[in-house]
Parts: C-alpha cells; sequence; structure tokens
C-alpha cells in the first residue's frame, strides 16, 4: 500500500523538465499533463459509476423518505438522521443496539485476529516435515462460505444438542452453556467461529510479510547477541509493520461489517442483543422498503467506520516518526 | 450495497424498459379492442395469440417439483399459453420481486403468501383480480371465508387463494408408548396435555420443547394467544395489543413449559424438530409443511392432530399461498387474460398440490375422495375453520418481527413475559405510526 503511495506522490511532484524551448515545450508539457489522467481514466470511470454515483446517490436517498415502489417520496430534510438520535423514534432502541452489537464483537475480535494469525504465520514460517499441509490447514475454512460455516457451529453449538456441549460434558465441564441463545455466550462463539474462520487468511498475509524480511538482519542481530525475543521485538516487527497496518485496517473493517455469523448462528438472540449494522440496515432497506432510513444509517456507520480508520493510520504514522 | 443495487436495477430498468416499450407498443394494436379475443374474459378460456408466462414463486422443498408437475400439464393441455417457472426463496423472492417487476424484468403472475398481499398492493406490484373472481363465480362460498377474505385489501381483492397451511400437533407414538401413554389418543386439552407431559417426564422425557424462535416458538405463542382469546393487533391493524391480559397469560404458559422441567431452557433453531424426530420429545406444534419431511424417515412412529385446546377457545395459526397477477406487465391484455386463465386451472387441480403437504383453499377439492384419502394433510382441515390469519395491512412484516422478538426474549428468560411483551408493543406502535405515514392509511 506505502509503495503505491510513494510511486504516486513521486510522479506528482515530479517537476517539469527544465531547460525548453517555449513552443514545443508548451505542447509535450500539456501532453504530459493528461497521461497520468488517461492511465487513470478505466479505473476513474469504475469508481465514478460503482463509487462516487453510489455514495452521492445514498446521500440524496437519506434526506427523503424513499421507497422505490411508492410514488410519493417526500424530502424529509434531515428527518431520517435525527430518527437515530432521538429516543421516541422506533428505529432508535434497534439502531443503537446493533451499534453496541458490532462494537462488541469488533472490540473482541480485532485483537485476537491480529494476534492469533501472527503466531500462526510465525509457526508456519519455520521449516519443518508437513509445513505445506499446515499452511493449508489453517486456510482451509476461510474457502468455506458464511452460510456453511454458519448453519455448521449453529448445530455444534446448540445448547441441547449440540456436539460442543457433549463434550464439554465427558470431560466435566457444564454441559448446558446456551452458546448461541445467550449472553455473553453468544459473543464467545461468534468471535471463536469468526477467528476460526478468518485466522488464516490473515496468516497467509503476514507470512508473505515475512518472507519478504531481509534475512541478513535476522543474522546481523544475532551475530549482535540479540535474543529470540529481541530478533522478534526489534526485527520482525518493524518489518511487518505496513502488513500490520493492512492487517488491522481491513480486520476492523470486515469485523465491523459482520453479518452472516450473527444472521445464521445466533439470529439476533437472545431478542436483537446481537443483531449488527449491516444485518439491521439491510432489513431497513429491503425488508422493510425504508430506503431513506437504511442509507441514513449507511452514512452516520461509514462516519463511524471514518474515524476508527483516521484513528488507525494516525496511529501508525505516529510510530513511524 | 443498497445503493448500488439501486443504480443497477436503474440500469437494467433503462434496457428492458425500451424493451418492453417496442413489445408493449405492438401489443397495442389487440389490446385496445375489446371485442377482440385478447382482451380476456376473467380467466374462462384464452383464445388469442400463443403467449409466453413466466411465473415465481418460493417452493424450494419438495412442494417445488410437484408444482412444476402442476404446470408442465397445464402446458400440455393449453397450446397457446407456455408457463415457465422460476423459483427463488422466499426472503430472497420478497426482496427481489419489486426491482424486478418496476424494471419490466419481473414474472406475469407470483404466488405469495397472504400476508404479504397488503404490503404488494399497496406498492402497487400486483394488480386487482375482482374480475377473475366475478367472472369465474369464485365466492367466499367456494373457499375458507377465511382464507378467502385474506386475498382483500381495502376491499379490492388481490390474490386468488391457492391452499393454507396451518399449524399442526406432532406426536411421537413410540415415546408416548414408553411412557405409557395411549399412541392413538394424542391429547386434546389443557387438562390431558398437562397429564401426558407429567408422565413424560416421569419416564425422564421433557415432552414438549419450546423454541424462542419464530419457527416454531414464535408461531406457537401466536396460535396460544388467539386461544386465550386475544390478538396480535387491534381489528383495524392501528395498534399492537399482544401485551393484554390474554397474551401475557398465553406467554406465561409457554414459558412455564421450562420452569415445570417440560422443555429444556434455551432450544436452538430447529432443535425442538430434530429432537422431536430422534425421540427426545414427543410433541412439537409444527407446520403442515413437515408431514412430507416425517414421511420420509421410517423409523419414526408419528402422528399429526389438530393443536390441543390449551386456552378458552381452539385456533392455530396459519397462512396461505395465494396467485397475484405482478403490475408490471399488466398492461398486455393477452398475458393478463392466460394469467388468468392459468390461475383458475390450478386452483381446480389443488389436489394434486394438497400432495405437496398444503390443504387446499378451494371447497370442492376438500370434499374430494382424494383429499379425503390424504390422511395426513386432512387431519388438518378442520382447523380451517378457525385458523388465525395475519391481519391485511401493508408493511406488517417489521411489525410481526417485533413480535416474535418479543417472545424471544421472554422464551429466553431475558425479560418476564410481561415486561418483553409491554417493550415489544411499546415499539410495534411506532412501527405501525409509520406505516400509517408512509402508506397513507
Amino acid at each position: 500500500m506505502a509503495d503505491v503511495i510513494e510511486v504516486g506522490a513521486a510522479r506528482g511532484d515530479a517537476p517539469p523538465p527544465a531547460a525548453d524551448p517555449a513552443g514545443r515545450g508548451a505542447r509535450a508539457n500539456r501532453t504530459g499533463r493528461a497521461t497520468p489522467y488517461l492511465f487513470l481514466a478505466p479505473y476513474l470511470i469504475l469508481f465514478g459509476v460503482f463509487g462516487l454515483l453510489p455514495i452521492v446517490l445514498g446521500l440524496w436517498l437519506s434526506v427523503h423518505q424513499w421507497d422505490f415502489q411508492l410514488p410519493n417520496r417526500p424530502f424529509v430534510g434531515l428527518d431520517n438522521y435525527k430518527d437515530l438520535f432521538s429516543s421516541d423514534s422506533a428505529v432508535y432502541g434497534d439502531w443503537w443496539q446493533s451499534v453496541r452489537a458490532t462494537a462488541i464483537f469488533t472490540l473482541f475480535s480485532v485483537p485476537l485476529l491480529v494476534v492469533l494469525p501472527l503466531g500462526l504465520a510465525l509457526l508456519l514460517n519455520r521449516s519443518f516435515p508437513g509445513r505445506t499441509f499446515f499452511r493449508a490447514v489453517y486456510f482451509a475454512p476461510y474457502v468455506l462460505g458464511v452460510a456453511v460455516i454458519g448453519l455448521l457451529w449453529r448445530f455444534l453449538l446448540d445448547a441441547n444438542l449440540g456436539l460442543v456441549n457433549r463434550l464439554a460434558g465427558l470431560v466435566g465441564l457444564p454441559a448446558d452453556t446456551p452458546w448461541v441463545t445467550s449472553t455473553p455466550w453468544a459473543w464467545v462463539s461468534l468471535v471463536g467461529v469468526t477467528v476460526w474462520w478468518t485466522s488464516g487468511f490473515n496468516a497467509v498475509i503476514y507470512l508473505a510479510g515475512l518472507q519478504d524480511i531481509p534475512q541478513e538482519l535476522y543474522e546481523a542481530a544475532k551475530v549482535d547477541g540479540a535474543t529470540a525475543w529481541e530478533r522478534f521485538r526489534h526485527v520482525t516487527l518493524p518489518g511487518l509493520r505496513p502488513v500490520m497496518l493492512f492487517v488491522i485496517t481491513t480486520t476492523v473493517l470486515a469485523s465491523a461489517n459482520v453479518f452472516g455469523q450473527s444472521f445464521l448462528i445466533t439470529q439476533g438472540a437472545p431478542g436483537t442483543e446481537t443483531r449488527t449494522v449491516v444485518w439491521f440496515i439491510v432489513e431497513e432497506g429491503l425488508r422493510d422498503n425504508d430506503a431513506g432510513r437504511a442509507a441514513a444509517m449507511s452514512i452516520v456507520f461509514a462516519l463511524m467506520l471514518a474515524v476508527v480508520s483516521i484513528a488507525n493510520f494516525r496511529l501508525f504514522r505516529y510510530r513511524e516518526d | 450495497m443498497i445503493h448500488n443495487e439501486m443504480s443497477r436495477r436503474r440500469l437494467l430498468g433503462l434496457g428492458l424498459g425500451l424493451g418492453a416499450a417496442a413489445s408493449l407498443t405492438l401489443a397495442g394494436c389487440g389490446g385496445d379492442d375489446d371485442a377482440g379475443p385478447a382482451a380476456g374474459n376473467g380467466g374462462k378460456d384464452y383464445t388469442g395469440p400463443k403467449v409466453d408466462l413466466k411465473l415465481w414463486n418460493g417452493f424450494t422443498g419438495g412442494d417445488g417439483d410437484i408444482f412444476k408437475t402442476l404446470v408442465n400439464q397445464f402446458n400440455t393441455e393449453h397450446q397457446n399459453i407456455a408457463v415457465s417457472v422460476a423459483t427463488y426463496q422466499w426472503e430472497d423472492y420478497y426482496n427481489k420481486l419489486p426491482g424486478a417487476a418496476s424494471s419490466g424484468n419481473g414474472p406475469d403472475i407470483a404466488v405469495m403468501h397472504m400476508d404479504q398481499l397488503a404490503t404488494f398492493a399497496a406498492r402497487g406490484v400486483i394488480t386487482e383480480l375482482d374480475d377473475v373472481a366475478k367472472t369465474l363465480e369464485l365466492s367466499e362460498g367456494d373457499f375458507a371465508p377465511t382464507v378467502w377474505k385474506g386475498g382483500l385489501y381495502n376491499d379490492k381483492r388481490y390474490g386468488i387463494p391457492l391452499d393454507m397451511h396451518p399449524l399442526g400437533f406432532y406426536y411421537n407414538k413410540s415415546v408416548m408408548q414408553k411412557a405409557g401413554l395411549d399412541p392413538n389418543k394424542p391429547p386434546t386439552t389443557r387438562e390431558e396435555y398437562t397429564a401426558a407431559l407429567t408422565e413424560l417426564k416421569k419416564s425422564g422425557v421433557q415432552g414438549f420443547w419450546v423454541s424462542p424462535f419464530q419457527f416454531t416458538g414464535g408461531m406457537t405463542f401466536y396460535s396460544l394467544l388467539h386461544q386465550w382469546g386475544g390478538s396480535v393487533f387491534d381489528a383495524e391493524a392501528k395498534n399492537a395489543t399482544f401485551n393484554s391480559d390474554q397474551a401475557v397469560e398465553a406467554c406465561t404458559w409457554l414459558t412455564d413449559m421450562v420452569k415445570q422441567g417440560f422443555s429444556p431452557a434455551n432450544v436452538g433453531q430447529d432443535a425442538d424438530y430434530l429432537a422431536f424426530k430422534s425421540g427426545k420429545n414427543a410433541f412439537n406444534w409444527n407446520g403442515i409443511w413437515q408431514i412430507n419431511d416425517l414421511k420420509k424417515s421410517s423409523e419414526i412412529q408419528w402422528g399429526v392432530a389438530p393443536l390441543p385446546q390449551i386456552g378458552s377457545q381452539q385456533a392455530a395459526w396459519a397462512n396461505s399461498h395465494n396467485f397475484t397477477i405482478v403490475k408490471g406487465r399488466a398492461n398486455d391484455a393477452n398475458k393478463v387474460s392466460a394469467s388468468k386463465v392459468f390461475i383458475n386451472w390450478l386452483s381446480e387441480h389443488s389436489l394434486d398440490w394438497a400432495k405437496g403437504g398444503q390443504v387446499p383453499a378451494r371447497k370442492t377439492v376438500r370434499e374430494d375422495a382424494g383429499f379425503k384419502a390424504l390422511a395426513e394433510v386432512n387431519a388438518l382441515a378442520p382447523e380451517l375453520e378457525y385458523a388465525a390469519f395475519p391481519p391485511a395491512a401493508p408493511g406488517l412484516g417489521e411489525v410481526m418481527t417485533t413480535f416474535y422478538n418479543s417472545f424471544n426474549e421472554a422464551a429466553l428468560g431475558k425479560k418476564s413475559p410481561k415486561q418483553a411483551l409491554d417493550d415489544g408493543v411499546a415499539k410495534a406502535n411506532k412501527q405501525l405510526e409509520d406505516n400509517r405515514k408512509k402508506y397513507g392509511s
């Protein structure tokens, strides 16, 4: 990521050729100036149509009571936003409960999804017999769809019929833990399943990062008498910084977008305690046909995520200095 | 995501709109001429040029195959009408239909649950069918009154009922026998029900697992609430009433099942039914659609009966599949009249449909000897008399979700029944008010 930015910045800052005769120089300059934009055009068009335009449309939707099937789609100003913040509206309770659910999930899943895969990658980076096999094994769950892992774990975690409680009973642990119908167990299940499911992906990213760290640095550190921990702390971690930034950012966003797991495994139970923001937005927009309200929620949610992402980037830039 | 969806639909709409406009001008020649055969006669027959009809439904189970067989039979009998069927998951289907219809990419005929009719009618997706009922001389007498009235919205008919599917009472005969109960005499009253559960408990079986989810606990509560004489909404569906004393009593009776040890706590989704199939419990209140699934598993001895009367009167949750005609294409008179022919034909042939595990809506079919031979499905036909169908008001889907969520909180012991239902009603009333603003009724 950092590489791309540097390349782009270098191009933009490149000074024009110094000693050009006026006439020819101006023409060359003009075509020169257009070149980057021509190269960018294919992506820009796609970004404009599928990125910018939907955002603008979303903003526009969010100030209307919008059901595309009804002839009457009145402009309602900021009412859709006000509804999210005034406690007597129909969506206030559900909305903030979904924000809370998403926050809890993100708070507990991100640290695990950043740290565990790193450990996994360190292990898988060593050379030992069967390494390729284990690399495949840990990555395997990630290739399964959310529907598959959701149904699978719903039955495994069932309080009365599930395998997990049965095994727990065999080793003398309580055999009636309500894994999917009561908090905090529901959170343990959701976070646990997600870690099992997606750790492999982050581990592969880390693995690629680890292989980019020059071997000479480790050798030099060894010569200087650095212990294994010191080599990890002063060679591996700094070497992984850009990868780490990428992993944290994408994991935060992925966790904040959690939908399928709670939709299938806990089904929001108990009550709507584990219903997440994205789920609620989908329900509001597509099932209850209130695209305006759903758009307002999406925008507020996007702003929340933007704040988190900015904080994240700040943190890493600060360390770099 | 939603925005992308919208803009893509728009794009699709543009392309298809042009195509539709072209075909409309062609169809216009015949359509304007009322005397011509193309104008249709409400579904008696169709003599116009050959038309292709698209039909959408959500029959993803074994019922889907039976439906397709029926459609094939129709196609061979009608040389000038070709019906093609597309099947989606109900949930996706209801999300997809409005967009598809407004972009001209939707079906001509759509199968729909009764409780969805009002929403789709109010949103202008489906068209009125009063003339079909009139020409075919269909009236309340031909159907069960509750089912027939369910097809109305604002006094206009939008759906022709195909079937009704109530909640039934399934009992596991071998488990009953082991507990010393007569497997051929399932409990029918509250006293008998409690007595049976007590016997089962003595034999070490928690007989009646109360699911906290809509399938099946929510529907069980819905039935009981009506058995106690309560209702989910008032008559005009203006206010939610599911926190009435009757509702609280019905809910308490259910949640007490856990307290008395007749049901385990924290029953998961589908766990009640899986436990029933594997002989871990004895009674399951479940939809009529499970009959075919149970028939497939030969190792279990089971029976099905109307719901026992626990409250002061009989009542059972029920819903109904209805045929509707989609508005997007309603301008093509040939297609509309051919659609009506199809709807009438299938309604008359709904005996075969009953084999899919549904009670036919049409009286003549229910009185047919062939239907009487379908012992299990026929066993639930008496419930038609007192079936509690959802009321017809647009946008009720989200309010029903609130209803089921409040029951979930009570069943999982997060709140007392009274508290859970009070909180649910408070939210439901706000949602109903929002709906009134939106649909202007």
